[in-house]
């Protein structure tokens, strides 16, 4: 399948989803290192990149797989690498170097159970990992976090655009069952986005002064002008990529707060809890990073509790009640562990909660 | 004829030309330069017969060799 | 008259700035760089050759080199190196690494390059120890030889032996050419201004992965006098470290 040509939906799984965005955004590289659950993905590209006359490697390593993704970046081509959660840990190096660098690239991670190993299971574990950072030194990276095959699909186009406008590695988050489930999708290119002229790639240095591509400064103070221009960069993307959805949230007393597929089975939750009576709702946040602070501010004036769910023992309630200021109780609901959520999991946890 | 121009601020003293100079031409000035170190500099560049020994030991390319 | 120490006068090639380096006086880094600009300047490639700069002593490379580098990881070099070239096939690439860098953290990156053919050229610089962090064991190190951190000398038992990149690499049938010279004296130091001619003539005509290792010193790290040093190359390294084209 190459697109849709008559924006006639087909079935796909997520990682599949993702992979033929990607080829349609316009990616020109794609190297990786199988594992599992973001293995149809770099199977996917193996073939896609073949039949478009790009570049596919399987690198020896995580590490040399986000190096060439670094090396390809900085020569201007639109490039991106997939793993999952152990793996994600080993490329930290080089998101780190590709920030530091002021490098576009897309990183996928569909996460796993972890610490360590873990297991091929779902979670949200990596909530932290992906929101701070991840790597050393202060910098920051756009995280998408899709919940549904089609979400994940229009995220890459998105990740893309913001990667080049904003010269920054860009991360979605994905977990093994939006990886692996079927959807039907309409994977369409939107008009794409404006981005400014490379003027910084190496292309050779004909007709103009060499260029370089570097995050060494050790000159007294550059590293400090360095790492404030980041900082205004980050700003730039915290005023203006912030996206969420909110969902029966006007009425309610009680709002969940999750993303990915967890949001994707608390809006099942809250839609049946509704039909009950019960006044309660959903704030999802897409962008992970930078996270909707204001929104979540604005809710918890209004609100009488927010409650944190996520696949894991606990991390993104953080960010809640930081931006929750004390407004309102925040509580958290999870597990970790590989497994998912249930939706009846989930409803219980909300009767037991819900202010009376 | 060639001219031995040894830059002296760029000069480190390693001392690799002196050792490959196969005229003994070049030796190590008395004198410090800003970098603290004793550079290298040619006592009889009239001798110098261009052959690029010292140019081709040098690290630093502080040696250039003009033809008149 | 620019840059070819063949001819009667010599001057800065184009692709090496006029500034000066970092390196400690005697140290081969220099001359490394200097070579490698004076032969892109020979081969007219100035204007499409892209540097993959190493960690370590020659990090700053880009600051030295006059045409476009950029940085890598710690031993990732081949890598970087790897993701330019196949999206920019048209483009001169090689790496500049240490022996810290390519043969001990980048050892799996270097092996792999080399294994799938990759058309680039890698400039591989060993002084068997590692200088920028003050002079620790490198996997170059010769056994019996004190470091910061074998105060004793390398004991083959708790080390082993220094690793040869060269002789490791040349079976692999991704590598196309495989040499090495060292500079201990001028007419070596030709010899391997020929080596690393010949691996970047290779990328011009398409040929596969390609790998120069330049034997060199360390005065400052090896506590020796500059031509004392190039003594040791020759009596003490050499003899471990056999040069000559490998494989071609």
């Amino acid at each position: 399948m190459k697109n849709n040509a008559n924006n006639q939906p087909f079935l796909i799984c997520g990682n599949e989803a993702i992979g033929e965005a990607a080829v349609q955004a316009g990616c020109r590289a794609y190297f990786g290192y199988p594992i599992t659950p973001q293995n149809e993905l770099t199977a996917y590209m193996a073939r896609r990149m073949g039949e478009e006359g790009r570049v596919f490697i399987q690198s020896e390593s995580e590490l040399a797989a986000i190096s060439m993704v670094f090396g390809a970046a900085a020569v201007g081509e639109r490039a991106m690498t997939s793993s999952s959660s152990p793996g994600i840990s080993l490329k930290q190096e080089g998101i780190s170097y590709l920030a530091g660098c002021r490098l576009p690239a897309v990183i996928v991670n569909m996460s796993r159970g972890g610490p360590g190993l873990g297991n091929i299971g779902p979670a949200q574990a990596d909530y932290f990992q992906s929101t701070r950072g991840g790597g050393h030194g202060d910098y920051r990276t756009p995280v998408l976090a899709g919940a549904s095959v089609q979400e994940l699909a229009d995220l890459t186009f998105l990740a893309f655009d913001l990667a080049d406008r904003y010269r920054t590695p860009v991360l979605i988050l994905g977990d093994g069952i939006l990886g692996q489930m079927m959807e039907p999708v309409v994977i369409a290119r939107p008009d794409p986005a404006r981005t400014p002229e490379k003027d910084w790639t190496l292309t050779g240095a004909r007709g103009r002064p060499p260029r370089c591509v570097k995050s060494l400064y050790l000159g007294p103070g550059e590293l400090e002008a360095h790492n404030r221009k980041l900082q205004e960069t980050y700003r730039e993307i915290s005023d203006r990529e912030v996206r969420s959805e909110a969902y029966m949230t006007d009425d309610a007393d009680l709002v969940l707060v999750a993303f990915g597929i967890t949001a994707r089975i608390c809006r099942e939750v809250v839609s049946r809890l509704r039909e009950e009576g019960l006044p309660v709702g959903l704030f999802r946040p897409i962008t992970l990073w930078p996270f909707p602070e204001k929104s979540i501010r604005d809710l918890s004036r209004k609100v009488k509790k927010l409650l944190s769910v996520e696949m894991n023992f606990g991390q993104m309630v953080d960010d809640v009640r930081l931006a929750a200021e004390g407004n309102c109780p925040v509580e958290f609901f999870g597990h970790g562990g590989g497994e998912i959520l249930t939706g009846e999991a989930i409803t219980e946890a909300v009767r037991d909660r819900i202010p009376r | 004829m060639p001219r031995i121009s040894i830059n002296q601020s760029r000069c480190k003293g390693c001392g690799l030309c002196v050792e490959v100079c196969p005229k003994h031409l070049i030796s190590v000035d008395r004198g410090m330069n800003k970098k603290g170190v004793y550079p290298s500099f040619c006592s009889r560049p009239e001798d110098c017969t261009g052959c690029l020994l010292c140019v081709t030991a040098c690290p630093d390319v502080a040696i250039t060799i003009s033809e008149d | 008259m620019t840059g070819n120490p063949e001819k009667s006068a010599y001057s800065r090639p184009e692709s090496l700035r006029d500034v000066p380096t970092h390196f400690c006086a005697g140290c081969g880094h220099g001359t490394v760089h200097r070579i490698i600009a004076e032969v892109i300047d020979d081969l007219g490639i100035r204007e499409r050759t892209v540097g993959v700069a190493p960690v370590g002593c020659a990090v700053v490379a880009y600051d030295y080199f006059n045409f476009d580098v950029t940085e890598a990881a710690h031993g990732r070099p081949p890598a970087v190196a790897t993701g330019i070239k196949r999206v920019r096939p048209d483009l001169v690439v090689f790496t500049y690494q240490g022996d810290g860098d390519l043969a001990a953290i980048g050892t799996a990156e270097i092996i792999h390059a080399a294994n799938r053919g990759e058309n680039i050229t890698v400039i591989f610089v060993n002084n068997g120890i590692y200088g920028m962090t003050g002079g620790q064991m490198a996997p170059t190190t010769l056994v019996g030889q004190p470091t910061a951190t074998c105060p004793g000398g390398r004991d083959f038992q708790l080390a082993g032996p220094p690793i040869k990149v060269c002789e490791m690499l040349a079976p692999l049938d991704g590598t196309d050419y495989i040499a090495r010279g060292a500079l201990d004296s001028p007419a070596h130091t030709r010899t391997l201004k020929g080596y690393i001619r010949q691996a970047f003539l290779n990328k011009l005509e398409g040929r596969r992965f390609s790998l120069v290792e330049a034997l060199t010193a360390c005065p400052t790290y090896w506590r020796m006098t500059p031509p004392a040093s190039l003594a040791r190359i020759r009596e003490e390294i050499i003899p471990q470290f056999p040069l000559g084209v490998i494989k071609e």
